[in-house]
This record gives C-alpha cells, structure tokens and sequence, in this order.
C-alpha cells in the first residue's frame, strides 16, 4: 500500500497553498472568541459566587469553561470542516488529475488513505493549536485534566466523522462548492436530528437523539469515555469511507 | 506486448467502441488514428486501466488490465489528452511524487528525475510551479511523468496537440528516442506525425477498427496504383486521349488550364512506371512538357479514403434501407 507519498502530499499541498493558514486563522479566531467570553462569563459568575456560597458549589471550570467551550467549537468545525475537505477528490475530477491518479499502481484505497488521513492530521493540528484555552484555565484555577482530554478525544472522533462525510461528498462531484454544501447539509441533518428528539418522544426520540452526531460529543466532555459514543463515530466514519470507495469505483465504469 | 481481443465499451446505450482487436509487439511505435470521437481515448483508457471494457480482454505486457490491474499499471506509462497535472506543484518534487507512487525506491528516485529531466529539457524549469508553465513544457512534464519509472509500455494520448511547430518536431524526435527500450502507442489526428514517428497503425472509426499494419503496406492494400502528375502545354482533351492511350494507364483526371498549361493526375497500376511513355508521347506531339513527377501515396489519403469510403458507404446503406422502408 503506497499510503505515504499520497499523504505526504496532500498535506503539504494544504500548507504550500493558503487553506490550511486560512482555516487556521479564522479557526483560532473564533475559537478564541467564544473562549474569551465563556471565561469572562465564568469570572463574572466566581466573583458573585463570592457572596453567594449557594451558586459557588455548582461552580467548576470543567463543566462552566471547558464543555461550553468545547460544543462551540464543534459548531465551527460543522462550519469549517466541509472546506476543508471538499477539495480532495472533486478537484482531481475536474482538473483530471483522478485519470493519472488512478492509472498509478495503487489501490483506490490507498488513494482514499492518504487523502483521508492528510486532512486528519490537519485537523489533528488545529484541534490542538486550541490546547492553549485549557493552559490559560490552568493558570488561574484548578482543571480537572481528565475531562479535558476525553473532551479532545471527542473532537477527534467527530472531526473524523466530518472530514469522512466531507470525502464522500468530493468524490461524488467535480465541484468544491457542491461537494462544501452537500458535506455541510448532510452534517446539519445529523445535528438537527436531535433537536426533534425531545418532541418526537418514546423509541423515536431515542433514536433521533442516538442518530445526532453532536449528541454524542457531550458525554466525551463530561469526561465519560462510553463505547456507544465511539462506536457511533467509528462507525460513521468507516460506513462514509466504504460508500467513498464504491462510489470511486462507480465513476471508473461510468468513464 | 499489448493485445486487445474482442474490446467493446459502452457508455449507457452508446458504443463507444465495437469489437476492436488489435496487438503490438515489443519495442514498437504505434500510430493509433481516427477523426475525433473515434474512440481512441476510450481504448487508451481501457488500457491504462483507468475504466473496465464492458466485454472483452486487453493485455499489456501478458497482464489482463482488468483482473491484474496491478501488474499493468506498474508496467505502463500514461499520459491521457489533456495532460492533467497538479498545477499547484513545482515540476521536481511533482516528479518525484509521482516516481514514489509508482515504486520507484528512494536511492533511485533522486537520480530517475534528473534523468528524465534531462530527456525532456525541463531541467531549467524543476523549481517552477507546473500551473505557471506554457502548454509546451507542461506537455513535457507530462511525458516526463509517463516514463519516470522507466515504463515497458508507453500510452500517449496525443502528444503533440496544442503546441507550435518546434515544440512538434521536439516531442517527436523525443518519443521516437523511446523505441527500441519501450513499446508506445500513440493517438493522434496528424497524419504527417504518424508517418515520422511510427512503424505500423491503426485506424479506428465510429468505434470499429478499419484498417491496421504497417504504413507501406496499408498504402499499398489501398492504393494498388501508382499515380503521377504531369503538366503540358496543348489542347487538353487531345492531350488527355494520349495519356489514356498509354498502355497501363488507368485514369487520367485534368485541372483547369492556367497560363495555356493543364495539369493531369495519371494513375497507373502499380509497378508500372509510365513517366518515359509520357514524356515520348508530349515530345511527338511537339507538346511543352512542363513538369512530370510521381506522387508518393501518403497515409492521409489512405486515411481519407477508409474513413470517407466508411461514410459513404454507410449512406448508401441507410438510403437502402430507406428505400426498403418506403416500398
């Protein structure tokens, strides 16, 4: 399997052109805006507790700073994540390139690997560009660290699942901007699922809410490692990875 | 080295080719033509593997391009029409990419693409990106990506197009410095360039192979006469009644006069050289002889003549069966 200089590749392709600095800048920025104002909310809200031993009990960074900050990051990644994959085989389809790609003695894949994994180690790195939120925390009250790192694990998993999803969409299309929309949409859908759980009740809702993809982040910022959570989003991933290849080789018959 | 048996393609309910069949042999150059919409970038496709044959088998280098896709593609060099490249790469670090994904070890990588570089004449452009190349240098990084991992088949789905005539002649002479150490298959639709560049053809049309073998003996099989120009001054109908007196002489067709000179195309069965007799003839009459020279048939017009004569064949089929319809 000749995985590496297919990787090696479209990750240095990410950096040498300006997405991978754009994605990070406005990542970062946002990022650091909702940290910034969860903070100061919850420095606001020590200071009261001060006269108000009452409300100080419930008071902690993990559950007030870091499980805030760690669902708004999810919804900017529901926002980011689909620009950053819809290049990866759409744009080969249009400028041609798939022809040569897929005439070279590597399995389809293969191909799929070392795109797959080059946008995952990209989001590797901008995920953990924001360990330096918690680091701030640290430096002015006690973390809990375990949290925080299950909190990342979830990341991980359910950007896994995006960057899956957002592959399959590029390699229906030849179009970026299709291939953003469709990733962007499916996404929505997998999240608004939920919202329609509490009204749907019964073994309906329980499967809404089961289906919604950032239902299952929660409980990995709780600081609950559950099997149910990880393999939701294993499975995600390897079913939107299976229909990518399939519909690669679709496109070989078609010609 | 490649054998193509029995191949046909569809896409949807349109055949793209039909039942084409053909081989090459080792170290040879094959000119593959046809009018546009032929099914030549079909076939290479096929036989690069990029799309299955819906029936029938190709084999290069003894491998089924379907069931050991692997084994084909590590032997074969491609470069599809529109020499698709990865713009946003410079052109050594892109050669050597495509060098690693074709297996070529690392302690030999480095030396392959100066190599071949070096063959191509884009060693002064290695750090450029390919986007800011002009179409004759991208033309030759794509070359130069087909045989980086010294392939024992090249595929060239036409090489040459879109470049100006030095950059033609330089293409040339490089693919034909591959014969020998490689087998290629070219497509094109300049005949000229088949004529220089390659040992035999083939010729497709609407998906079916109408002629293939080498040039001098397809000109032969299609033109089994010899045919010579000649230019006289005297009253043409005469004129023309003597040439056709010439034993040999098959058809003699006239040009309009210009400057109280006709022009006539003699053809003569083949072997039969008549020049002499026409100069004696045009001397007797106290005719001007202004010129008298043989032409050599080329493959245009054995391509014009299996590709038009398919056409009119064909129309000549349909009003049949439009008559048949109609009674």
């Amino acid at each position: 399997m000749r995985i590496w200089p297919i990787f090696k590749k479209e990750l240095r392709l990410y950096f040498t052109s300006p997405v991978a600095w754009v994605v990070f800048t406005i990542f970062l920025l946002i990022g650091g805006y909702f940290f910034y104002s969860i903070f100061a909310f919850f420095t606001q809200a020590s200071l009261q507790s001060a006269m108000n031993p009452q409300m100080g009990r419930e008071l902690n960074v993990t559950d007030s700073v870091m499980r805030p900050l760690f669902s708004n990051i999810s919804v900017i990644l529901l926002l980011l994540m689909p620009l950053v994959t819809m290049r990866l085989f759409a744009e080969e389809r249009r400028a041609g390139t798939i022809e040569l790609l897929l005439t070279y003695p590597v399995r389809d894949g293969a191909v799929l690997a070392g795109k797959y994994l080059a946008a995952l180690v990209l989001y590797a790195i901008m995920i953990g560009l924001t360990v330096l939120y918690p680091v701030i925390v640290v430096y002015f009250a006690r973390l809990e660290w375990g949290p925080v790192l299950t909190g990342y694990l979830g990341l991980l998993l359910m950007g896994a699942t995006f960057i899956a999803v957002g592959v399959f969409a590029s390699s229906l299309t030849e179009n970026q901007i299709v291939a953003a929309i469709t990733t962007f949409g499916a996404l929505l859908i997998f999240w608004i699922l939920g919202w329609s759980a509490d009204y749907a009740g019964g073994t309906a809702g329980r499967v809404l809410q089961f289906l919604s993809i950032l239902e299952h982040n929660d409980s990995f910022s709780k600081g609950v490692l559950d099997t149910k959570d990880i393999l939701y989003y294993v499975n995600f991933t390897a079913l939107a990875l299976f229909l990518t290849l399939r519909s690669l080789e679709a496109r070989r018959w078609k010609g | 080295m490649i054998e193509v048996d029995h191949l046909t393609k569809n896409y949807g309910p349109v055949a793209a080719i039909r039942d084409v069949s053909f081989s090459v042999s080792p170290g040879q150059i094959v000119g593959f033509l046809g009018p546009n919409g032929a099914g030549k970038s079909t076939t290479m496709r096929i036989l690069s593997c990029f799309m299955p044959p819906s029936s029938g088998a190709a084999k290069v280098a003894g491998y089924d391009v379907f069931h050991q896709s692997m084994e084909v593609r590590r032997r074969i060099g491609y470069l599809p029409e529109n020499v698709p490249l990865y713009t946003d790469m410079r052109v050594a670090p892109y050669l050597d990419f495509v060098a690693e994904v074709k297996g070529v070890g690392r302690a030999d990588r480095r030396r392959r693409v100066a190599d071949v570089m070096d063959r191509c004449l884009i060693a002064d452009m290695q750090n450029r990106l390919i986007g800011k190349l002009s179409k004759g240098y991208r033309q030759r990084v794509g070359l130069a990506q087909a045989i980086v991992s010294d392939p024992d088949v090249l595929i060239l789905d036409e090489p040459t197009i879109g470049l100006d005539p030095k950059q033609i002649t330089e293409i040339r002479s490089l693919i034909k410095s591959l014969a020998g150490r490689h087998t290629v298959i070219l497509s094109t639709h300049i005949l000229p360039e088949v004529s220089m560049v390659c040992d035999a053809v083939i010729i497709i049309n609407k998906g079916a192979i109408v002629a293939q073998g080498p040039i001098d003996s397809l000109v032969e099989q299609f033109f089994p006469t010899s045919r010579i120009e000649v230019e006289i001054a005297g009253p043409p109908p005469a004129v023309r009644d003597r040439i056709r007196a010439i034993p040999g002489v098959l058809t003699v067709h006239d040009q309009p006069p210009a400057n109280g000179a006709a022009r006539y195309t003699v053809e003569a069965a083949r072997g039969r050289d008549v020049r002499a007799e026409i100069f004696q003839m045009a001397a007797q009459q106290r005719w001007d002889l202004l010129e008298l020279k043989r032409v050599g048939m080329t493959l245009e017009e054995v391509f014009i003549r299996v590709v038009a004569g398919e056409e009119s064949e064909e129309a000549a089929a349909a009003e049949v069966a439009a008559d048949g319809a109609a009674s």
